[in-house]
């Protein structure tokens, strides 16, 4: 039995956009810095400068879903 | 730019403690029965069982009321017995100004509690104040809810002191009382090496001029600094103040879409009013493209002057009111299994997602500051600085 609202898998779907997103920023952010140690600092600034903007993306997403519920 | 020392800090265990501390806190805190809550409108007609078990725990209610503004900052009990501290009231009516402590309406935010002023009669409905109606309805509430739940009654402005008011003006005055020490120490001890909260500061400011304003700006970032200095401080500021349980935290003042729309609205203001011909000649009339391109882009550019500000609106807004909902939603969890097993589990997770919330309250004034620098940045740069 399925319950709860279509708004529901709006905001899984936009959890698994970020999920994909970041998940490649941090694995390409890992092999740099396995590249080059010293530029580790760099990297990591980087990486969570890009992380929160495919956060934004997905939280736009999550936003819509809260407006869909109609509450 | 070396952060990774963080990562190594010595003081994991002072933090891990204090942040258990919290976490049984916010456990005391939140623990409402689920009779005294304010229900949503599909348990309406069970809240008049006070005290039965059979009835289900409205998550989505608990939450979106802990999330929302309040007219007092509620720390322990529930009903009759809250301990809370009350908030000024302040109403503009259509016959004049209107002040009284919400303590007035003793604990209550169903409508139930009347409260007489200057001849008129207000009351507290689910944290919003109306003019109450001359007779109660069936559930004992003096206001007139329709089918579709929305409330009939006259709202009077509503220029309260709430709590995201309050904590906005404590967190300012906080930051005032800081920065202007901070400012007089530096003035007092010229040419001297920093002392005291001096150093606490130092690293922080420069770490903003070094690698926001500088790389961003280029050489006009001395004008901006006290513009990112503030929203990077008053962003971070409240958002740790929103991890903490008890007053004067746990207002949720970030999450609040008013507050983040103010600052983007300001951001907004400070890129066009400071921008030059080329920005304009960027949006409008794009070079080194074509002209039906030219044509193309000028609309979506436009869109683009809009959408960024709202862009960072929206992030701060989410991201904040996302992780409040996460921990309240792991708190719930004791309630909806209705077993004191869950307890341990319960507050090991709260613990976790509360460390991490404190990592994104960082990240996220970071990331509006440094889009902040960066849309100025654009704004300002002179021709050849691509």
């Amino acid at each position: 039995m399925v319950v709860g609202s279509i708004a529901a898998i709006g905001a899984g779907l936009a959890a698994v956009g970020a999920g994909i997103g970041i998940g490649k920023i941090g694995g390409s952010a890992l092999e740099s810095v396995a590249r080059q140690p010293e530029a580790a600092s760099k990297i990591q600034t980087m990486m969570l400068i890009a992380a929160a903007f495919v956060e934004a993306v997905a939280l736009f997403a999550v936003v819509v879903s809260f407006l869909g519920t109609g509450a | 730019m070396h952060f990774s020392h963080i990562f190594k800090s010595k003081k994991i265990v002072q933090s891990t403690a204090f942040a258990l501390f919290l976490a049984f806190f916010s456990l005391n805190v939140s623990a409402h029965p689920t009779t005294g809550t304010p229900v949503s409108a599909e348990n309406h007609a069970t809240a008049a069982a006070e005290g039965t078990k059979e009835e289900k725990f409205d998550i989505t209610g608990f939450i979106l009321h802990h999330i929302a503004d309040a007219h007092s900052f509620h720390m322990w009990g529930e009903g009759h017995h809250s301990v809370s501290v009350p908030l000024p009231v302040i109403l503009w009516t259509d016959n004049g100004l209107v002040t009284f402590m919400s303590s007035e309406f003793h604990h209550d935010d169903q409508g139930k509690q009347v409260v007489e002023k200057n001849g008129q009669r207000f009351v507290n409905y689910h944290e919003k104040i109306y003019v109450a109606s001359a007779t109660p309805n069936a559930h004992g509430e003096y206001v007139d809810v329709d089918a579709k739940h929305k409330v009939a009654n006259v709202m009077p402005l509503d220029f309260s002191i709430t709590k995201n008011v309050f904590t906005l003006i404590f967190s300012a005055v906080v930051l005032i009382i800081v920065f202007v020490r901070v400012a007089n120490a530096y003035a007092k001890r010229k040419g001297k090496s920093p002392k005291g909260f001096q150093s606490l500061i130092e690293p922080v400011i420069l770490f903003i001029r070094d690698d926001i304003a500088i790389p961003n700006l280029g050489a006009k970032y001395e004008g901006y600094m006290p513009y990112l200095l503030t929203i990077f401080f008053f962003i971070w500021f409240n958002n740790i103040l929103g991890m903490v349980p008890i007053f004067p935290g746990g207002a949720n003042l970030t999450g609040n879409i008013n507050l983040t729309l103010v600052l983007s609205v300001i951001t907004f203001l400070i890129t066009n009013v400071k921008a030059n011909g080329h920005y304009w000649k960027h949006i409008f009339w794009m070079p080194g493209v074509p002209v039906p391109m030219k044509i193309f882009l000028a609309p979506l550019e436009l869109m683009g002057i809009f959408t960024k500000p709202i862009a960072l609106m929206i992030r701060l807004f989410a991201n904040i009111t996302a992780g409040h909902i996460l921990v309240l939603a792991l708190l719930c969890l004791i309630f909806v299994f209705k077993s004191a097993f869950i307890a341990p589990v319960s507050v090991v997770f709260v613990v976790f997602i509360s460390m991490i919330e404190l990592l994104v309250g960082f990240i996220q004034a970071f990331i509006f500051t440094v889009l902040t620098a960066l849309f100025i940045g654009l704004a300002v740069q002179e021709h050849g600085e691509h």
